[in-house]
């Protein structure tokens, strides 16, 4: 599978990433050098192997439903760029 | 052309637990903005997610009730996109392995049951909320409040079964019943903790190919879910009949003008790009544990109605008002268990209970007549210490003031006249007072016995056995 410029630009807008055409062709190479290497692993026979959920030996860690403090306001607004009456503070959204 | 409404419901419940599902902050709803919050699930970078274990004890609760299979290894994944009210830009989900499938619930369509599949149910996080200051038209910006984010969620995704708004309607309140029967939702929809989405299509009638659906959002209310669905299937059905193609999208019901409106749609829409989700260990489930849930689960609805008819020769309308709320089936029970008659607790608890419930704005659980309140009451009407028509007094009293039946009796002096004396000394009275209609009585008008009957509650304040009354009018006149 080759990844194209217009398979970068959508997952670049996707992603709301902004880039000129210098960029995009850039990462359009490196992308399907990324893939050229993970088809080298398409080659190993999986059959009858079950896909790998998680990394770790590990099943079900939980905690119980018990609630702790939160952070003070200001605290979790601290690092907002923009706040106003105690909410963050965003651009107007576009619908679509 | 005559068509089929084909229709499928994504229900999304919150659940009640004190805790979010990958945080320890409260999920209590209206608290003051931005102050549920913490780096978990504000999305703040090298945080560790932890699962609630009360989340997946209410998911395999559910799945338990919708008749599912519960899934032996179920993990997390990844939604990824990217909106403001999501703080990490990507919605922790599940795809691939949700926590139950294929279930269903029967839901009762014109007096017939009917079943509906349930594809699936998984778990997700609620995302925050937006606020927008002015008109939304007219705002640059927009305020944020994220206590709602991580607030556990569950997904109910139905099977396109069902055929009609109607049936659609049914579902939603079956499915409410159920959630609050076994105590994991408040199913509030003015709070949104219980909310709906639809996918709707038409296809000729005999088809089995499914048309192009929309989906439809915004539907806040029971009311708005059947209208919704009513003003799509016209709206479809005409373009449909125009010679025109439906347009796969997202559309938006406005319950103000009762339409529904295209939300502007974009291809890459849909492509969240799921992966699995690292943070997060799988979880699994064995028979024993299922089994342990299982066990633990109460008298489900249906079973309910079927054991009130049964037991009690309830009507089947009379069995499913009474189950359709726990609480109220509960007060049923509690009520019955202390010696009522069950045909009368029912005609009391459909009647004026649920009436002085309206009229207050009150839950059952809040009403200041308790099941032994109305029990007492029940008792006095049987002994015919008190006539019915009296008990509607009492009733309002008892309501009003929180004493007891016959606590107001007494001190009203309300115990109807069952003493044939009493009652022939008012008889022989009121047909001295009224030779009229003695007289049109005895000429054969029997309407005339009844005034004659009201005259004598009239003078004894309505505390005459009226049955006495009636038998002793007859023999005097
Ligand atoms: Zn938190």
């Amino acid at each position: 599978m080759k990844i194209t410029r217009k398979d970068v630009e959508h997952v670049a807008l996707l992603s709301r990433l902004e880039m000129g055409e210098a960029e995009s062709e850039k990462f359009t190479g490196q992308l399907n050098a990324i893939l050229d290497y993970v088809e080298v692993l398409n080659k190993v026979d999986t059959t009858g192997i079950e896909p790998t959920a998680h990394v770790l030996p590990l099943k079900n860690i939980m905690r119980p439903d018990e609630t702790r403090p939160s952070l003070p306001r200001d605290l979790a607004l601290a690092n907002a760029p923009e706040q106003e009456d105690g909410y963050f503070k965003v651009p107007k959204i576009m619908e679509g | 052309m005559k068509y089929e409404t084909v229709i499928g419901l994504e229900v999304h419940t919150e659940l009640k637990t004190e805790s979010k599902i990958f945080c320890g902050c409260s999920t209590r709803f209206g608290a003051e903005q931005n102050t549920n919050v913490c780096p978990v699930c504000l999305g703040l970078p090298g945080v560790l997610p932890v699962l609630n274990e009360k989340v997946v004890e209410f998911a395999i609760r559910t799945g338990l009730a919708l008749n599912c299979t519960i899934a032996p290894f179920s993990k997390f994944d990844r939604k990824n996109y990217y909106y403001p009210d999501l703080p990490k830009n990507f919605q922790t989900s599940q795809y691939d392995l949700p926590i139950a499938i294929n279930g269903y619930l029967d839901i009762a369509v014109n007096g017939e049951t009917k079943r509906i599949g349930i594809t699936r149910v998984h778990m997700e996080e609620d995302a925050g909320k937006l606020v927008h200051a002015g008109t939304i038209a007219k705002s640059d910006y927009a305020l944020v409040d994220y206590n709602r984010t991580g607030v556990p969620l569950l997904e109910i995704v139905s099977e396109p079964d069902i055929r009609s708004p109607e049936e659609a309607k049914a579902y939603l309140e079956k499915l409410k019943t159920i959630l609050q029967y076994i105590d994991v939702s408040d199913c509030k929809m003015e709070e949104g903790s219980l909310r709906c989405d639809a996918n709707i299509s038409l296809r000729p009638a005999g088809s089995t190919k499914l048309g192009t659906k929309t989906e439809i959002k915004n539907l806040n209310s029971f009311r708005s879910v059947q209208r919704g669905l009513e003003y799509e299937v016209l709206r479809q059905t005409e373009v449909l009949e125009e010679g025109g193609r439906i347009i796969q999208e997202t559309r938006s019901w406005d319950e103000n003008r009762g339409i529904t409106v295209s939300l502007r749609s974009k291809e890459h829409a849909h492509d969240y790009r799921y992966f699995p989700e690292p943070d997060l260990i799988p979880i699994v489930t064995d028979e024993k544990r299922i089994q342990a849930i299982r066990e633990s689960l109460p008298e489900l609805p249906d079973a309910r109605k079927a054991r009130l008819m049964r037991d009690y020769g309830l009507s089947g309308y009379d069995a499913e008002v009474i189950t359709a709320s726990r609480a109220m089936a509960d007060f049923f029970d509690a009520a019955v268990s202390l010696g009522s008659d069950p045909k009368a607790t029912a005609n009391w608890l459909m009647g004026d209970m649920s009436r002085m419930l309206n009229a207050a704005g009150l839950s059952v659980e809040e009403a200041p007549v308790t099941p032994a309140k109305l029990a007492g009451l029940l008792a006095l009407i049987s002994k015919g210490t008190i006539s019915g028509k009296i008990a509607k007094t009492v009733f309002e009293q008892m309501w009003e003031t929180g004493k007891d039946a016959e606590t107001i009796v007494t001190e009203q002096g309300m115990v109807q006249i069952s003493d044939e004396g009493a009652i022939i000394a008012v008889i022989d009275a009121v047909i001295a007072a009224n030779p009229q209609s003695v007289a049109d009585y005895r000429a054969g008008k029997e309407q005339a016995l009844g005034f004659l009957v009201g005259q004598v509650m009239k003078q004894t304040k309505g505390r005459a056995n009226p049955q006495l009354a009636n038998k002793l009018l007859k023999e005097r006149i």
